[in-house]
């Protein structure tokens, strides 16, 4: 690469748009799944805690660029982890600071972004070996796919477990058994197994739509 | 029959390939094996034919559960007339519970068979047999208080998640009828539980808990008589009550050769056994219950006769039905008994032991390798 590459090259693209759906990391790469069981009860939390990973994923991406040549192989966990660690920490106090409720909710869920293996994923197979901005087109391209699959679960889990978007109430007062009605909430929505399930019913749609995701026997 | 099969054969060849109506292949497939065995027969591998193809065999399940149903429904009726403190003679009471199970096992068939079309239509196969007996298993566990609406809900689930996500009728890990009720149990719980949903239109101050729920609330004094409870005289979900119409439709099973008489008697000996285990310890009133009487409460023996045997979900080696189902009658009394908030243990029993019937044939066929080889080398 001898002359300057622009911003945003086809291949630069490529690093936002994959992991929108072909390479997602949520439902091809299989991770993150932990904390898209978590916080995808309600769309605020899962709002908040989308927006959380994208600032840690993007400035994870971009330290660990930054200092790929100079970190030894051997530690090279420990400093990513230090690194997550301090914006992790960083994120937390923000939370704390101009989203309270929010960050009441997400709870021990925000410290474990830390542990996300997303962003170790990346990381190790991105960051450790890229220049700084493609790390940062990854890290954001990465950080939005996570967030649109907990998105879409937690619009499933909240309209039907709860009755509401971004908690306003959608579903008609009158229509509820206990006020005359005949609807009633789904409590399983709420249970966490359910997420998996609206997971797996995405994946499904996804490889159905999408063939060559289907791995050969 | 034959003007039957002229009419097929006169509609067969729009519904081809390149015909009028070749979307609808597979609603006409049905409709013809429903009337006529189909002449196919296997290009390669299978060496013993039989007429009895899964159609029938289905419809023979069905058929045995008739006796639990039509008692049901006179049951819903008695236990209506009962609450409102009316005695009526067997026509009606049978009548107005008619009219109450009717709409539940209409919406049962009709949602689950037109998902099983839209699914055999997209993937190209036929129209497979296993629902005919989820069709009618869906209604008998419900309770008769259960709105329409959330029947078709935990079909659906039932059918594309418990079933289609798996690859279709046979795939199946899950029992699909109790992948219905467990999705209901645990969405709607009220209207799962509790002792106002199992009575048809209930007076306000008639309790309508069943023996089993009472036995946990620590009632254990309220129990009905063991008659009451072997002849079905009490509240329950549509078709679990009467313990001896189950055990018609468990005759017609065994008969017939489909249900497999390994895992009822194994079942049954695996309840007595975590029932006599409890009595021994005797802690509260609930676990001083008689090991026997458990077995005619509760969905226990319905669960055993109609759900556990289901070929599919089951274990398959001779060995591991032994196993299956005698974890089933530990594990559904061990819940009843130490977990009051799920009464209904059976239901849990039987789709823990689902999920680990794969395991368990895997070490039965293991260790009879292992046996085998041993015997070689010696």
């Amino acid at each position: 690469m001898s002359e300057k590459e622009p911003l945003f090259s086809p291949k630069n693209r490529k690093l936002i748009f994959n992991p929108l759906s072909k390479d997602n990391p949520i439902t091809v790469q299989v991770l993150g799944i932990c904390s898209a069981l978590a916080v995808t009860v309600k769309m605020k939390p899962a709002f908040v805690m989308s927006l959380s990973v994208l600032a840690v994923l993007a400035l994870a991406n971009v330290i660990v660029s930054l200092l790929r040549n100079t970190i030894p192989n051997r530690i090279r966990i420990i400093v990513q982890l230090v690194i997550i660690a301090l914006l992790v920490i960083l994120v937390d106090q923000v939370l704390k600071a101009f989203v309270y409720d929010v960050s009441k909710q997400l709870s021990v869920f925000v410290g474990l972004i830390i542990t996300n293996c997303i962003i170790m994923g990346r990381l190790e197979a991105f960051a450790l070996g890229n220049k700084p901005w493609p790390a940062f087109l990854d890290g954001i391209g990465n950080a939005f796919g996570y967030g649109l699959i907990l998105m879409i679960v937690a619009f499933f889990r909240e309209l039907f477990g709860s009755g509401s978007i971004f908690g306003i109430p959608v579903i008609p007062e009158a229509w509820y058994i206990k006020n005359g009605g005949f609807y009633e909430n789904n409590g399983l929505m709420v249970l966490s197994p359910m997420a998996l399930i609206v997971v797996g019913v995405i994946i499904w749609i996804h490889r159905s739509r999408n063939r060559d995701l289907v791995e050969t026997k | 029959m034959k003007f039957i099969r002229k009419q097929l054969d006169n509609i067969k060849p729009t519904f081809e390939k390149g015909g009028k109506l070749a979307p609808f292949r597979s609603l006409f497939d049905a409709i013809e094996t429903l009337f006529f065995v189909p002449n196919k027969t296997s290009q390669s591998g299978v060496h013993i034919h039989d007429s009895n193809d899964s159609k029938r065999s289905m419809i023979i399940v069905v058929l045995a559960m008739i006796p639990a149903l039509l008692f049901g429904m006179w049951n819903t009726g008695n236990q209506h007339f009962l609450s409102i403190n009316e005695t009526v003679t067997l026509w009606p009471a049978f009548w107005y519970g008619f009219f109450q199970v009717l709409p539940i096992i209409i919406v049962s068939y009709g949602v689950g068979l037109g998902l099983e079309i839209v699914f055999a239509q997209l993937r190209g196969h036929e129209v497979k047999e296993g629902f005919f007996v989820s069709g009618m298993l869906i209604p008998l566990i419900m309770p008769v208080n259960t709105p329409l609406w959330m029947v078709a809900v935990a079909t659906a689930f039932a059918v594309i998640i418990g079933v289609e996500a798996f690859g279709g009728a046979g795939m199946n890990i899950l029992n699909p009828a109790l992948t219905a009720r467990a999705f209901l149990f645990f969405a709607y719980p009220s209207h799962m539980s509790g002792d106002a949903v199992w009575i048809a239109e209930k007076a306000d101050g008639f309790s309508g808990a069943t023996p089993l729920a009472d036995a946990a609330a620590g009632n254990v004094g309220n129990l009905p008589s063991v008659s009451d409870m072997f002849f079905g005289f009490i509240p329950g979900s549509i078709g679990e009550t009467s313990t001896l119409a189950i055990l018609i439709g468990a005759a017609i099973l065994l008969y017939t050769g489909i249900g497999s008489w390994k895992i009822m008697f194994s079942g049954v000996v695996g309840g007595l056994t975590m029932g006599f285990i409890l009595n021994a310890f005797g802690g509260n009133a609930l676990m001083e219950i008689p090991a026997w009487q458990h077995l005619l409460m509760g969905g226990f023996a319905f669960g055993l006769v109609f759900m556990a045997t289901d070929p599919v979900s089951a274990a398959q080696t001779s060995k591991g039905k032994y196993i299956y189902g005698f974890l089933i009658g530990i594990f559904a009394i061990l819940i009843r008994v130490l977990n009051p908030a799920y009464p209904e243990g059976m239901m849990l029993a039987i789709l823990l032991l689902n999920v680990f019937a794969p395991l368990i044939d895997h070490y039965v066929v293991q260790g009879n390798i292992k046996r085998r080889l041993k015997r070689v080398k010696a």
